[in-house]
């Protein structure tokens, strides 16, 4: 209930400066300050994955910071992955796959999706559900969306061997 | 297989074909729009203080300090909600004898489980509401506590609530008469005690309501996260005394139900009484804590069970005692007792064999009420059963396959009934289980087991056949006196442009709904499915309906729009032939075009027909009344209920040194009828076994012996997560329902229903040669440990 702090951060290209509540989390500044509902509140504890974001290159929970603590930060929400295209191929294949239900986890598993193929172009099955296993899915099971973001990486490499096939000598 | 309802090689045939959902699309691009992510003007935020005791009286509440905190602008207690909302009572007709107290918005006198909201504290923002909930005194007088069941069910017992007289909710008995005879004479007996632990369903969006009273022409619009807009706009109608045509329910993206979603529940009550106290519309949305004490929890059953057999292995009769325990409160308007009535009325059913008795005791105790959720009394009815199978199977010498084999209803047998009642129209068990043992490669499996157990690697692997309600008609809630509607019904609209929109009662929540329906609509129509909106979840703009449950969207819902798609066609026909000049029986419409059925020759498209209806209905003659929107309900006639069938394999390999359990893979056949997208019967299948493998391995919602839950959070609830989830094969078998056009049954239920008793099954086989056994889910570490005289 302290006074409200100004901070300044980048959110989906955007620069921003507002005026929080220090004790507000970041996925409440994203959802109710900024409009941003594509980031969702599961547990408000970091066990769902539901409130993913990218921030300065890295899925984070946004519940479980303060939106003060993202003063400076770059971040990314689904919304801003979308318009930027950065996940296209992912939400296609999810879509196709019928890798989601209700959606309620969806843009987190995207994030969470998104950090793993940043860091691993190859995973296997087996590290893709090690990797999703901060993201609880109550309705699909999961097994849609292994396959989903395993058909993503294998469609980046076969792009990127295929690219590199066509340089020249 | 059987032929397909439409001709597939039509451009516009979509019944029988994996598309996707159109309306995915918003969600994963963050466009969703939850009701926890609504915003009105001048919206204010309730937050609840809740009993810290399972069982107490209010002495006194002090509010005057919230009141006084920034931001607040209502602090309601019960009397002031039980001045404008009657009581309810979660009881049914057709359940004779059954009794529960009456339920508020928020308790007067007495709270019944730890956990129950009773204050309301209602501020600008929700964190001023939870500021200023802290400032409330509550002072309760501490009552003894009913936590475990057989005290509950001890003479001269505490009650859980006083107002009624004793801790029996609700008994029931079914018997077909004889049975300690067959019991006495019978070759083989095997009996057994499972526990069934409690869980709940964890939805990934909590329970979410956003009640905006408008005073000024009396009208109440709920944006609520439910499966039931209908049955919420009736009781909202009802309990508020507010004209049901005043009152609108809008269920827009549901993040997750599986029937927890469709109950009535204090606070949600509590949030239109605060809507209507304020002027201004006021916002719920649980949080994870409050949704693991106020949420509605399933199961919790303990079964001793036992079954007869003859010396070849002839199942010859079950006798079953069921003792479930439910809460404080039958839950509204569906009650706590309908899992335990399904639990004793399938038992066995998938098996040729006459002589039946059970006994059911629904019990009252101090915990949050339980209720209805996926796949309601399956798991527990299939786990009995199936482990009963296995163990006759051992008894007898039989592999459990050929045991099944022996039992199970013959295919060609039908029509039949269970010796629990239950009216069987045709089923498919012989030939699901024979594809499952292809699919799984059973014979091998049982090979690499023999081999693997010489090396101390010790798998398992378990069979569970399993019966699935479906399309239920009045019989299940209506013949009780519940206004839960088994018809439902849809207005199919061709439009100026020639588009087709479809306003129907079946809701969505991620299962697909609006996807079949599209498919079902532009198959019978004629047009590409593009060009079909479907819309749904609003009381204001679709026809009253029963909504999505019990697997009822598919079965009900599709016939539905199949019929008024049909009906549509007729009136768009008719239209075309008067324009051109042509006979409507000689017309057809594929693509959106009309043309000539036998020649296929285009002669005009559905947009020029429309154009025409229209703009230029002077063009037409005169006795010609284009009818471009059609109304139409339909409601499951003939069986009761469409029952499904399916039989389940679960391949484990169990640790014994330390108790984990690893799943290898899973098996699923399932008949569903007519399959209208495969694509989303699988996806139904393999969500619904990981919440079975959930309750066979991890989900418990534990209490100690003060009726406090102990792990209320999504940190200590264990929720099956990506990793420890196998790949599941899922297979199907075709038997439509002949009661509908569409042929289609439920899908929703199956993965559930038998996933915990495949589990158990290979669970057990895999400790066999150590001489263990478990009949308690879940299978955790620990209790597998004990099973094996570890610890």
């Amino acid at each position: 209930m302290s006074a409200h702090l100004p901070i300044t951060l980048s959110v989906n290209g955007e620069e921003l400066t507002r005026r929080v509540e220090p004790r507000e989390t970041l996925a409440d500044f994203l959802r109710r300050d900024l409009g941003l509902t594509g980031t969702h509140a599961g547990c408000e504890m970091g066990a769902c994955g539901a409130c993913l974001v990218m921030l300065d290159g890295l899925p984070v929970h946004a519940c479980l910071i303060f939106a003060v603590q993202a003063a400076g930060a770059t971040i990314q929400t689904v919304e801003g992955l979308t318009e930027s295209a950065a996940i296209a191929d992912l939400q296609s294949v999810f879509h196709t796959r019928n890798a989601l239900q209700c959606g309620f986890c969806t843009p987190g598993m995207l994030v969470a999706a998104h950090g793993l193929l940043s860091r691993c172009a190859m995973p296997s099955r087996e590290e893709i559900r090690d990797a999703l296993s901060g993201n609880y899915c109550r309705c699909t099971g999961y097994e849609a969306i292994v396959d989903a973001i395993e058909t993503v990486a294998r469609r980046r490499a076969g792009e990127a061997a295929s690219s590199m096939a066509e340089e020249p000598a | 297989m059987n032929a397909p309802l439409g001709a597939l090689d039509r451009p516009n045939s979509y019944i029988g074909r994996s598309v996707s959902r159109p309306n995915a699309a918003r969600l994963l691009a963050g466009r969703g729009r939850y009701v926890t992510d609504l915003v009105l003007l001048r919206m204010l935020h309730v937050a609840f203080l809740r009993s810290p005791y399972a069982h107490a009286r209010i002495v006194s509440i002090d509010a005057e300090a919230a009141r006084a905190m920034p931001g607040v602008r209502l602090v309601a207690t019960g009397p002031d909600l039980a001045r404008l909302c009657t009581p309810w009572t979660g009881t049914l007709d057709h359940f004779k004898g059954m009794k529960s107290a009456p339920q508020l918005p928020l308790p007067i006198e007495e709270v019944l489980w730890s956990g129950q909201a009773v204050v309301a504290i209602v501020a600008e923002t929700r964190a001023q509401a939870e500021d200023a909930a802290e400032a409330v005194t509550v002072a309760f007088e501490e009552l003894p506590a009913v936590v475990e069941v057989d005290h509950a069910r001890a003479p001269g017992a505490d009650r859980a609530a006083l107002a009624v007289a004793d801790n029996l909710c609700f008994g029931s008995r079914l018997d077909t008469g004889g049975i300690d005879g067959v019991f006495a004479d019978a070759a083989h007996v095997v009996e057994e005690e499972f526990h069934f632990g409690r869980h709940t369903a964890v939805t990934l969006e909590p329970r979410a309501i956003l009640a905006d009273w408008d005073p000024s022409e009396g009208k109440l619009t709920v944006h609520h996260a439910t499966q039931t807009p209908y049955q919420f706009q009736d009781l909202y109608s009802r309990h508020y005394g507010i004209p049901e045509a005043s009152v609108r329910v809008v269920a827009p993206d549901i993040g997750g139900s599986f029937g927890m979603k469709l109950h009535v529940y204090p606070e949600d009550m509590a949030v239109v009484g605060l809507s209507m106290l304020c002027g201004r519309p006021v916002k719920y949305v649980a949080d994870r804590i409050e949704a693991f004490v106020s949420d509605i929890h399933a199961r919790d059953h303990r079964v001793r069970a036992r079954m007869a057999l003859d010396d070849d292995g002839t199942i010859l009769a079950m006798d079953v005692d069921d003792v479930t325990a439910i809460g404080a409160f039958s839950t509204y308007p569906r009650t706590s007792a309908v899992e335990g009535n399904q639990v004793i009325r399938l038992m066995g059913a998938p098996y040729r064999f006459h002589s039946y008795r059970a006994e059911l005791s629904v019990v009252f105790q101090n915990k949050v009420q339980t209720s209805q959720y996926r796949a309601v009394g399956h798991p527990i009815a299939c786990a009995v059963t199936e482990r009963l199978v296995d163990l006759a199977a051992a008894k007898v010498g039989l592999d459990p396959v050929a045991m099944r084999e022996r039992n199970l209803i013959a295919d060609d047998a039908y029509p039949c009934a269970s010796p629990t009642g239950y009216q069987f129209e045709a089923l498919s068990h012989q030939a699901s289980l024979a594809k499952l043992k292809a699919m799984m490669d059973y014979d091998g499996l049982r090979a690499e087991q023999a081999a693997l157990r010489q090396r101390g690697i010790h798998r398992g692997i378990g069979i569970a056949s399993f019966v699935e309600i479906s399309n239920p008609s009045p019989a299940f809630y209506g013949i009780g006196g519940a206004r839960i509607s088994a018809q439902d019904g849809a207005i199919l609209t061709v439009t100026p442009s020639g588009e087709v929109r479809c306003q129907i009662s079946v809701t969505e929540q991620g299962q697909g709904t609006e996807t079949i329906v599209g498919q079902v609509v532009a198959d019978q129509l004629g047009v590409p499915r593009e060009r079909v909106r479907v819309i749904t979840g609003d009381t204001e703009t679709t026809p009253h309906g029963g909504a999505t449950w019990a697997c009822r969207g598919a079965g009900i819902g599709g016939e539905t729009a199949l019929q008024a798609a049909r009906k549509l066609r007729g009136n768009v026909l008719a239209i075309a032939a008067s324009i051109l000049q042509a006979q409507a029986g000689e017309l057809d419409m594929r693509d959106g075009v009309v043309v000539d059925a036998a020649s296929g020759t285009e002669r005009v498209s559905l947009s020029e027909v429309a154009r025409i209806a229209y703009f230029r209905s002077d063009t037409l003659p005169r006795d010609l009344s284009a009818q471009l929107s059609v109304a139409h309900h339909h409601a499951p006639q003939g069986y009761p209920f469409a029952f499904t069938n399916g039989v389940q394999g679960c391949h484990v390999e169990l640790d014994v040194e330390t108790g984990f359990v690893k799943i290898l893979k899973h098996w699923v056949v399932e008949d569903c009828g007519r399959i209208i997208n495969p694509l989303l019967v699988d996806e139904q299948v393999r969500g619904g076994v990981v919440q079975g493998l959930g309750a066979a391995f991890f989900e418990e919602c534990r209490y100690d012996e003060n009726g406090q839950l102990t792990n209320g959070s999504l940190a200590d609830y264990l929720v099956p997560m990506a990793c420890e989830m196998p790949d599941i094969v899922v297979g199907h078998i075709e038997t439509p329902t002949a009661d509908t056009e569409l042929g289609a049954k439920g899908c929703g239920e199956a993965g559930t229903a038998a996933a915990s008793a495949a589990a158990l099954n290979a669970v057990n086989d895999a400790m066999s040669p150590f001489g263990a056994r478990i009949a308690q889910i879940p299978m955790t570490p620990a209790r597998l440990l004990k099973a094996l005289g570890t610890i």
